[in-house]
Parts: structure tokens; C-alpha cells; sequence
């Protein structure tokens, strides 16, 4: 357990760095100077000698990128350049809301794809070809045409949830899983399909094990050989591929925010891109990266309790 | 020579595979990109043409896919669209394959410090969201959507780099790859003339799954207008544009929706099927997971060996169930069907037996091939019944319907099972349940892979002991420390407490019998259980098992070894190509041998080496393949005192002296040349 983590932080340290270096990295050669972009293009070049000094900008790149880190650890990550909000608050307002739907959508994808796997791993002979056909049509919807669909028969047709738009818990419950319900079904549709597949595949491999026959052969329930120690020694791939599953969600979040009108990380990275927003940029890269890593260590932890393998030497 | 013509031979092998499903993706691929390259000659409008009196059209003769709010020809700018947006995935492609493969290879190749790297930044890129760099390269490079996606492929480049790494280190170790490079051949034209065509499977299953990303990032770019700019029709934008109009149409967005998501699966079909070629040509069961592929990346994956003879029967029927129609199981060949009549199968069951086997057939359900023919034989109480023979000749097979266990696609066809005066043919699986372990239970050949790996060894154990009781948990768990004891476990408290992966085989051995014994059974079928231990181990878990046999538990024992069966069983059936040749009691078995594959087996076991220093005399050629049995006697091939009579019609298992039975019409010059070989 303790092993898998420090593997895992061994490998998230390198990550962080990476993330931050790279976005830095991109504002340093932009072309153009930031500072035209706050002021606009008919600033003077005193000006801009001005707010260059005043934002760092004049410095080595090097220093920099120390300044930046050395905020940033502090939680200081600058301030947007078209708003001047800090970065910090902008993205404490957004992570609720960008948490909330990847929670949601990897909740949909498992408690509907794990058991969708095992019960068609089990009939794997008549139902093995729609299963794979519906997983990778799944998989191929891109998120911003699926929520539109969603969109489309639920808030067009049948007008019975909002086409868009976020409503926060506090100000009423019932809207706010109202408005969730469209974004976490987008994200989470998909991830059923994937995640069903996975299942259903390594349902099928680890029935066909030696050991599957074995526990047949004590007389032991079919529940306890499918579920208690079939179900069990198939997690371990499906909980890889839920990690790997976030890491998508990075870009799902990114489309269906923008879909349904939400202010999320993912509409905030879109704003600032369009903007030229760079702070801001920055700020979602790091906060996405962070989740990254802590979903990460999430599946490894779970992995090495699933796994003696991981856990004992 | 051999190598070069080996290459082109597997790869015409590989592309006769693929499925018309396949093909249809390919095709579907192949007129996307057309179209998107000759739009200016094929598309019917230009893709910017207004025309303002047929706004918001649907499927009409003028325009095949509709219109949008401006009246421009949806199909037109959809084929313009694909322009940019395939452009965008070829660019992806260019660079990841290039790094990706560029990368990999020399890291399989030349491993060291070269792979290390490789791997580790492989590790960290998984970690990386690539969303956040497309969209800062964006940032900088406004709607530059072809830096974008060459970013992309950067990113993606050292997964892909992991997988030919993977693959190349598999070719690297064969045979003719060592050969090229001992011959003098330089690393250069190994890599691109061998190692090159051999992965090709591999990458495409990549790089097909690449390339649905790519395009998912491509026109979500576009979705998002931060790619290619309107009026410039690409696939994405199309979408939102259609978006902003979806109160008022709802056709307009179906086109550029639908041919991304045709295009994103036609990329996932071709991933699966090089995924299916390749595990047919790895002789595996189709594996076919996108997520799973990436999946094993990181870990390695796990290798358990398998009972040989066991997948080579399952893999014969995976085969062909997948190229001939089923036929009904009416058309497998029944108990008489070999056209003899065995006098042994009319021996009645006798009093006090325990286990009854009459005419056992066993087959392969798509093919009808049987794999057990007409195998007949009684176990009593506190008997240990030894069933020898090579392997393919279906002992094990034998031993699984006993305990009703047969693999997919094999099932028990004719004959009748009687354990206790229950027919257990007709049970159900729940009432067979009743039987396993409490009746009658197995122990099989690996003893470590019939561990669960995740569970310990008292929690396996004392799983079994509830099943067959109604013990409370904590009394379950003494009984299993007592079985732990039976089986002579050292230390067995520590033992308990241990994991499968953590047991050496003697070890996993002994917990695989307490398991066995846990729910008590009067039968214990035990499957070559000592050919994967050490020679040392071998004789204690035999001497368990004999030890055993005194508390009135009555044994199957399977195995190839004469010297196993004559130590431990009181008669033997001796198993050649899916028949019993020979039965007797053990003493009568190798002292009067009557049948020649018995002669032949023990002639070529070294613990009955007739005389020191003399080369130990081998049965020649091999056993052959299931349904490929000759209709005459199955041995008639390899056997030295065959004649014609032998092949000409089947032979029936007679009985030559009292409770001695063998399948053969020479058993006199049998029994003759023995006692010649033996003096």
C-alpha cells in the first residue's frame, strides 16, 4: 500500500514540474508580449515597459518561473489578465462545480457499467458481439454531440430538465440535481460503455482461470465464485481504466461545460484560451493536474488492496 | 531465408482474418478521406454557397444531406470539413508514429538506460492531461488547431513508444532475431527488416485508437471554436453552429455529428479487428478491450500456465465454433458409435461401489469430434484407480466430467455417471454443486494457479469448510487449521495467513488438498498432481496422498508417470487416444501387460529401465490429434505388432483374464514379447 503511494507521489512530483514548467514554458515564447494584451495594441511602449516591470515580465525566464512557483506554492497563482480577479478564486468557485461532474459521471460509468459487464460477461456467448457494438459507439459519441442530443429530447421535446445552466445545492436541492443530471449523464454514458467492456472482459479472463475451476470444483455458490472472487480479480484493470477514464473527463468536462452554459474549470480554460488568458490557464492546468494525480493515487490504493500482489513482497 | 519468408507469409495470414465488419470500417474510412481530398471535384455545391430561399432543408434530391440556416449544402461542407479535420488526425499520427515508434523500437532494442527513460516518460505523460496543453498551445497560437494536434501527438507519442518497446523486446528474444545478429547483420536493417512487419499488428491497434482521440480532440477544438474559424466548414464547428439553431431544426446538427461519430468508430472497428488477428495468430482468445490494451501498459501482465492439454482441447473448439456452424449435438457420435460394442461397458455395477463410469463420451460440441470414447470403470470406497496415459489421450478431460467441469464448448455426450446411486449426468448445476467438494472434489496440476491470488489461505480454506457446513466463521477457521495440520503444513498458523503468490508448489499443493478436503468428500480426482513440483516434493505429496487413503478416502489419480500410478493406486486404466486400452489391477497391469501402448509406456519410463547403460527405448511418434482418430485400433500407427486386421475395423476392450481388460487382438504376442523384453 504504502509502497504503490510512494511510487505513485514519485512519479506525480515529475508531473506537477512538467505541467508547470510546459504552461510557463509556452507563456515565455508567446508570441507578442502579454502586456499588449491587457493594454491593447495601441499602448505606447512606455506603457508596456511599465506594466512589463510591474508584472515580472522584464526579468530572465528563469526567475520568472521561480517567482511563479514560489507564489504558486503559496497559492498565490497571479490574477486574471482580462478580469484581474486573483486565479486562486476563480478557480475555488469552479472546482466544486468541474469535482462535481467528474464524481457524478464516474458514478454513473460504474455502478452502471460494472454490473452491465459482469451480467453479460456471464451470457458472454449470445451477447457478446452488442455489448462490444454498444461500448464503442459509446465510446465514439463525442461529448459535446451527445449532450446536445441529451439537450434535444430532454429539454426540447420533452421539457422536463433545463437545457443549461448550473444551480448551486445551496439555493435549491431539487435544481440543482436537475441541472446535473444532463452534464453527468454526457460524461457518464460513455463511461458506462467503456467501463462495461472492461468488466465484461475481464470477467470472461478471470472465469476461464484455473483457480475459477478449482472453486467450482469445492462446491462453492456460483455468487461467491462470480462476484466474491470472480468480481474481485477483474477490479484491478477496470480501476486502471477509471483512472485513465478522469483523465478523458479533463476534456469531456471541458466540451460539456461549454454545452450546458456551466462556469466550471473546463468553460474557464476555454474563456481563457479564446482570451489569451494565460494566468488562468495556468491556474486550471495546475488544479487539473492535481486531480489527475489524486485519482491516481486513488486507483493505486485501491489496486494494492485488491491486489496482494501490490501489497505484500 | 527462412526468417525473410516467414514475415510476408504471417502478414497474408493476418489480413485473410479480418471480418467483413472490419472491412466495412475500412471502407467507411477510406470514402471519408476520399471525399475530404477531392471536394472541390466531387462535392455537388461550393461549401460556402448561400442560398437563402432552401434554409433549414432536409433530405431532399437537391440536397442529399440537408442545409443549414444559410442555406449551404450540409454534404458539400461536410466533405470540405473533412479536410481540415482529418488533416488535423494526419498531422497527430505523423508525429506520434514517427517519436512514438522511432522511441519504442530503440528501447526495445537496446533496452538500458535508453528504455528506462522511455518508460518513465511514458509514465508521466499518462498522468499528463492533455486537454490543458492542446488548449495552451491554442492560447498562444490562436486557432492554430494544426499545432494543436502535432502537440498532441507529442503527447501521445511515448504510449505508443511503450507498446513498441513491449512488442520489440517479444521479437527481440526469438530465435531468428538472434540469429540475424550473431550472422553479423547490423542493428539498422534487423530493426526495419524483421522487427518492423512483426509489430505492425501491434501499432495499428494503437495507432487506430490514437487516431479516435486525435479526431475527438480535433473537432471538440472546433466544437469549441478555438480551432479553424468559421465560414470555413470543419466537422466540429459544424455541430455548433447547427447548435445555436437546434430550437428551430433539429436535423441540422445530425450530419457533422453523425460522421464524427462514424469516423471515431470506424477507427475503434479497425483497433479491434487487428486486436482479434493478432490474438488468433497468438493462438488467444479474442481480448478486445481499448481500455484493457492500455490497461497492461503499466503492469505487467500475468502469465499462468495452463494444463496443456486442457487448452489445447479448448482452443480447438474456440476455433472451431468460429468457422463451421454448430451442428446439434444429436449429430455426435454416440456410446456404440465406433461400431463395437465393449463387452466391459455390460459389466454390472457391482455392490459397494462408489463411483460408476459407463460409456463415457466426451466431445467437442461444434465439430462433434469426441475426445473420450466409451471409457468405462468403478471406483470403490478407500480405492485409488490410476488412470495413465500420454497427454491428448483424455485423462483429464475424463477426470473434468467426473466432477462435471468440462471447458466451454466440450460437454460428456453419451454414458451414464453414477456416484452414490445418483445419476450425475442428470443433474442440474445446482444439485452437481451438492456434490463438489462434499462428494466428490479434485485437485488439479498447477497447484498454485488453482489458488484464488487474492484471497489467503484461510480464507480459501475456511470459505469451503462453511460451504459444506453450517459452521460459525470462527469454528470454520480451527476446522481449517486442523486440515492445514492433516496436510502436514509446516508452521501452518503462518502459512494461513499467507497468499497464494507467496506459497512455494509443494506448498500450494498441500493447501489445494486441505481445500479439497475441507467440505469432506468420499472422491478425491487429484490431476497430475505432483508433474509441476520438484522430484523431492513429488514423493511427499504422493506420500500424502497415500496417507490419505487410510481415512477411507477413495482416489482418482491421473498422470503420465507409470511410476506415480504403480506407488500409489490398486488398478489402473491405461487412456490412448480418447479409449481405455487396458484395465487391470496394478500388479496384473505390470506384470501382464497385454496391451502395447502399456508395454510402451513402461519400457519408456525410467524407473523400469529394463537394464543400466542401455538407451531407454521411446513409444515412436505421437499421439494423434483429436479427429483425426483412424477407425481401427488408435495405436494401430505406433505399434509394433500391428497388422492389417488392427486398422480395419474398431477393436473392442476385452476381457483377457478375470477383471483384465485391454483393447487389442495381439494381446497374446503381447504378453509373449514381454516376458522375452522383461527376461
Amino acid at each position: 500500500m504504502l509502497h504503490a503511494l510512494i511510487r505513485r507521489l514519485l512519479i506525480s512530483i515529475p508531473v506537477l514540474f512538467a505541467v508547470s514548467i510546459l504552461t510557463f514554458l509556452l507563456t515565455a515564447l508567446t508570441p507578442g508580449n502579454p502586456a499588449y494584451t491587457i493594454l491593447g495594441y495601441q499602448a505606447t511602449p512606455e506603457s508596456v515597459a511599465a506594466l512589463d516591470k510591474s508584472l515580472g515580465l522584464n526579468k530572465p525566464i528563469l526567475v520568472q518561473y521561480w517567482d511563479w512557483l514560489t507564489k504558486a506554492v503559496h497559492g498565490n497563482l497571479g490574477s486574471s489578465l482580462f478580469t484581474n480577479q486573483s486565479v486562486t478564486s476563480l478557480l475555488w468557485s469552479s472546482i466544486p462545480i468541474t469535482v462535481t461532474l467528474i464524481a457524478g459521471a464516474v458514478l454513473v460509468a460504474t455502478v452502471v457499467g460494472v454490473p452491465l459487464g459482469v451480467v453479460s460477461a456471464r451470457r458472454a456467448r449470445s451477447n457478446g458481439q452488442v455489448v462490444d457494438a454498444v461500448s464503442l459507439v459509446g465510446f465514439a459519441v463525442p461529448p459535446f454531440f451527445l449532450g446536445l442530443l441529451f439537450a434535444l429530447v430532454f429539454a426540447n421535446e420533452l421539457n422536463i430538465l433545463p437545457a443549461s445552466g448550473w444551480i448551486p445545492p445551496h439555493q435549491s436541492v431539487t435544481g440543482w440535481l436537475r441541472s446535473i443530471v444532463m452534464p453527468i449523464l454526457t460524461l457518464g454514458v460513455p463511461g458506462a460503455a467503456i467501463v462495461a467492456r472492461q468488466t465484461r472482459q475481464g470477467m470472461i479472463e478471470t472465469l476461464s482461470k484455473d483457480y475459477v475451476r478449482s472453486l467450482r470444483g469445492r462446491g462453492l455458490s456460483e455468487v461467491s465464485v462470480v462476484y466474491k472472487h470472480g468480481l474481485r480479480n477483474s477490479l484491478g484493470n477496470v480501476l486502471t481504466l477509471l483512472g485513465l477514464y478522469v483523465v478523458g473527463l479533463l476534456l469531456g468536462t471541458t466540451l460539456v461545460e461549454t454545452v450546458f452554459a456551466i462556469q466550471g474549470l473546463g468553460s474557464l480554460a476555454v474563456q481563457a484560451t479564446g482570451q489569451h488568458d494565460l494566468p488562468v490557464l495556468e491556474g486550471v492546468a495546475v488544479i487539473f493536474t492535481i486531480i489527475v494525480i489524486i485519482v491516481f493515487a486513488i486507483v493505486d490504493v485501491l489496486r494494492a488492496s485488491l491486489n496482494p500482489k501490490l501489497r505484500t513482497r | 531465408m527462412a526468417t525473410r519468408a516467414a514475415a510476408p507469409t504471417e502478414a497474408r495470414r493476418r489480413r485473410s482474418h479480418l471480418s467483413p465488419v472490419a472491412w466495412i470500417a475500412v471502407v467507411v474510412l477510406v470514402v471519408l478521406l476520399v471525399a475530404a481530398i477531392f471536394a472541390p471535384l466531387l462535392s455537388p455545391y461550393s461549401p460556402n454557397a448561400n442560398d437563402l430561399e432552401a434554409t433549414y432543408g432536409h433530405i431532399s434530391a437537391a440536397h442529399w444531406l440537408g442545409t443549414d440556416d444559410l442555406g449551404r449544402d450540409l454534404l458539400s461542407r461536410i466533405m470540405y470539413g473533412g479536410r481540415g479535420s482529418l488533416l488535423g488526425v494526419a498531422e497527430a499520427l505523423a508525429v506520434y508514429l514517427v517519436l512514438g515508434l522511432t522511441f519504442g523500437v530503440l528501447a526495445g532494442y537496446l533496452g538500458g538506460v535508453l528504455e528506462a527513460v522511455v518508460v518513465w516518460v511514458a509514465d508521466v505523460s499518462f498522468a499528463l492531461p492533455q486537454i490543458i496543453v492542446v488548449l495552451s498551445v491554442l492560447a498562444i497560437f490562436a486557432n492554430n488547431s494544426g499545432a494543436a494536434m502535432l502537440a498532441l501527438g507529442i503527447l501521445g507519442a511515448p504510449g505508443l513508444a511503450v507498446f513498441a518497446r513491449g512488442a520489440t523486446r517479444t521479437v527481440r528474444e526469438e530465435l531468428y532475431i538472434s540469429a540475424a545478429r550473431v550472422s553479423g547483420l547490423r542493428t539498422v536493417p534487423i530493426l526495419v527488416r524483421h522487427i518492423m512487419p512483426q509489430i505492425t499488428g501491434s501499432v495499428i491497434v494503437q495507432v487506430s485508437l490514437f487516431s479516435g482521440t486525435a479526431l475527438l480532440f480535433q473537432t471538440g477544438m472546433d466544437f469549441l471554436g478555438l480551432g479553424t474559424q468559421p465560414p470555413t466548414p470543419t466537422w466540429g464547428g459544424m455541430v455548433a453552429e447547427a447548435s445555436t439553431f437546434m430550437g428551430r431544426d433539429i436535423w441540422m446538427v445530425m450530419p457533422s455529428g453523425i460522421v464524427i461519430v462514424l469516423a471515431i468508430v470506424a477507427f475503434g472497428l479497425v483497433g479491434d479487428a487487428a486486436q482479434d488477428v493478432l490474438s488468433a495468430a497468438k493462438g488467444q482468445g479474442p481480448t478486445r478491450t481499448p481500455a484493457s490494451r492500455i490497461a497492461t501498459t503499466s503492469q505487467a501482465t500475468e502469465v499462468v500456465d495452463r494444463d496443456e492439454t486442457l487448452a489445447e482441447v479448448s482452443d480447438t473448439a474456440r476455433l472451431e465454433a468460429s468457422r463451421e456452424p454448430r451442428t446439434p449435438l444429436a449429430h455426435v457420435r454416440g456410446a456404440e458409435a465406433n461400431g463395437v460394442r465393449d463387452a466391459r461397458s455390460d459389466v454390472p455395477r457391482g455392490d459397494g461401489v462408489l463411483l460408476s463410469v459407463r460409456n463415457l463420451t466426451v466431445a467437442v460440441e461444434s465439430s462433434g469430434a469426441s475426445i473420450v470414447q466409451n471409457v468405462s470403470f468403478d471406483l470403490r470406497p478407500g480405492q485409488c484407480l490410476g488412470i495413465v496415459g500420454e497427454s491428448g489421450c483424455g485423462k483429464t478431460m475424463t477426470a473434468l466430467s467426473l466432477i462435471g467441469l468440462l471447458p466451454d464448448g466440450v460437454s460428456a455426450t453419451g454414458g451414464s455417471l453414477t456416484f452414490r446411486g445418483e445419476d450425475l449426468r442428470a443433474m442440474d448445476e445446482k444439485q452437481y454443486r451438492r456434490v463438489r467438494g462434499s462428494g466428490i472434489a479434485m485437485i488439479s496440476q498447477e497447484p498454485i494457479s488453482s489458488l484464488d491470488p487474492s484471497f489467503t489461505v484461510m480464507d480459501q480454506i475456511a470459505e469451503v469448510v462453511r460451504r459444506h457446513s453450517d459452521m460459525s466463521r470462527q469454528s470454520a477457521r480451527a476446522e481449517a487449521m486442523t486440515l492445514l495440520e492433516q496436510v502436514r503444513i509446516p508452521n501452518a498458523d503462518t502459512v494461513a495467513k499467507r497468499y497464494p503468490h507467496q506459497l512455494s508448489g509443494g506448498m500450494a499443493q498441500r493447501v489445494s488438498i486441505a481445500a479439497a478436503l475441507a467440505g469432506n468428500p468420499a472422491v478425491l480426482i487429484a490431476d497430475e498432481p505432483t508433474t509441476a513440483l520438484d522430484v523431492t516434493v513429488q514423493a511427499e505429496i504422493l506420500q500424502l496422498l497415500r496417507s490419505l487413503r487410510e481415512t477411507g478416502l477413495a482416489m482418482i489419480l491421473v498422470s503420465h508417470d507409470w511410476g506415480v500410478i504403480a506407488d500409489s493406486c490398486d488398478a489402473a486404466v491405461v487412456m490412448y487416444a480418447g479409449q481405455v486400452v487396458e484395465e487391470a489391477a496394478i500388479a496384473n497391469v505390470f506384470e501382464h501387460y497385454r496391451h502395447p501402448y502399456s508395454y510402451g509406456l513402461m519400457e519408456s519410463n525410467p524407473q523400469f529401465a529394463t537394464a543400466p547403460r542401455t538407451p531407454l527405448p521411446a513409444v515412436p511418434g505421437t499421439v494423434p490429434p483429436v479427429g483425426e482418430w483412424p477407425v481401427g485400433c488408435h495405436f494401430a500407427a505406433r505399434c509394433q505388432f500391428a497388422s492389417s486386421e488392427c486398422s480395419a475395423a474398431p477393436i473392442a476392450l476385452d476381457q483377457v483374464e478375470r477383471d483384465h481388460w485391454a483393447r487389442c487382438i495381439h494381446t497374446d504376442q503381447v504378453a509373449n514379447s514381454a516376458k522375452v523384453g522383461v527376461a
